[in-house]
């Protein structure tokens, strides 16, 4: 009953976040119903029994990933409202749709088959996170290892992507220097 | 109605992968753009944690982080590119970027 009522509301509340996120044509608004859904998403994971999965997912998307989008967005000009794509719309609903179908058979075709069985069973009597552990750690090693190879390369890639020229403020610039800043950029662009 | 069974959590996923394909489709910025990426993760993650819960297998949920990792690393390396792309033509519109006249 109470997992029913949760899991109408929840579904309710993501669905219109992230319709919210896709329509609307404020750079700001799409941040902060993103990040809702966000935590709405988290929720799901909580009422499935996967908390440990729900913790990284308040911790990973609302800390971080939205934090760097927030810091992401003071570097391009968000007040201006998004100019949209105007295509076709037959098309789009056509595309979306077949696309929406595409997954549901890609994930109901093995239970169709029947032949599904539990390759790591959740332990009875042990928590969820302590469970997740022992697979990780065990089973899921190397891919472990490799997911943290590839953050630190990541890492390393946005610091030197974005570090570029850090050291001209353009806030602490006159508007001469501003401007024959951008002439000498434009310069470089069209030569 | 009131059993909240594996096929209510697939056809929301279903739902919200739908909303992020068109966010993707209709999109011009690219920052939104990537805001779209991440629904279409997200819809996916559900999935996954609900086959996990209802099949007693903790696989969906290993595959689930490592979603959550991918994400991550992307989002970081997609914003430096795009401060980059920002830095030097002052815009990040996708029609805009039509330097290799494709």
């Amino acid at each position: 009953m109470f997992e029913a009522v949760a899991f109408y509301l929840f579904a309710f509340l993501t669905i219109t976040m992230f319709y919210i996120t896709v329509t609307t044509s404020q750079a700001l608004y799409a941040l902060t119903a993103l990040a809702a859904g966000m935590i709405f998403i988290s929720a799901f994971f909580f009422i499935l029994g996967a908390e440990f999965l729900g913790a990284i997912q308040i911790v990973v998307y609302s800390g971080a990933v939205m934090a760097l989008y927030a810091f992401g967005m003071m570097f391009f000009d968000t007040t201006r409202d998004v100019k949209e794509k105007h295509g076709n719309k037959m098309i789009i609903t056509g595309l979306s749709t077949i696309a929406a179908v595409l997954v549901v058979l890609i994930f109901v075709a093995p239970m169709v088959g029947g032949n599904v069985s539990a390759l790591y069973p959740i332990t009875e009597g042990v928590g969820n996170t302590q469970d997740v552990g022992m697979v990780l750690f065990s089973k899921y090693l190397v891919p472990f290892e490799l997911a943290a190879i590839m953050l630190l390369s990541a890492m390393i890639s946005g610091i030197v992507l974005a570090g570029k020229k850090m050291d001209l403020s353009i806030t602490m610039m006159s508007d001469a220097e501003v401007k024959d800043m951008r002439e000498d950029q434009n310069k470089k662009v069209l030569s | 109605m009131m059993e909240i069974g594996l096929n209510h959590y697939l056809v929301l996923s279903t739902i919200l992968f739908a909303i992020g394909l068109v966010g993707v489709m209709r999109r011009k910025n690219l920052l939104l753009l990537f805001f779209a990426t991440e629904i279409l993760l997200n819809s996916v993650n559900i999935a996954f944690a609900a086959i996990s819960h209802y099949y007693g297998d903790l696989t969906g949920q290993m595959f689930a982080f490592f979603v959550i990792a991918i994400a991550a690393s992307e989002v970081a390396v997609g914003l430096g590119l795009l401060i980059v792309w920002h830095k030097r033509h002052g815009n990040i519109d996708l029609d805009a970027m039509s330097t290799m006249k494709g």
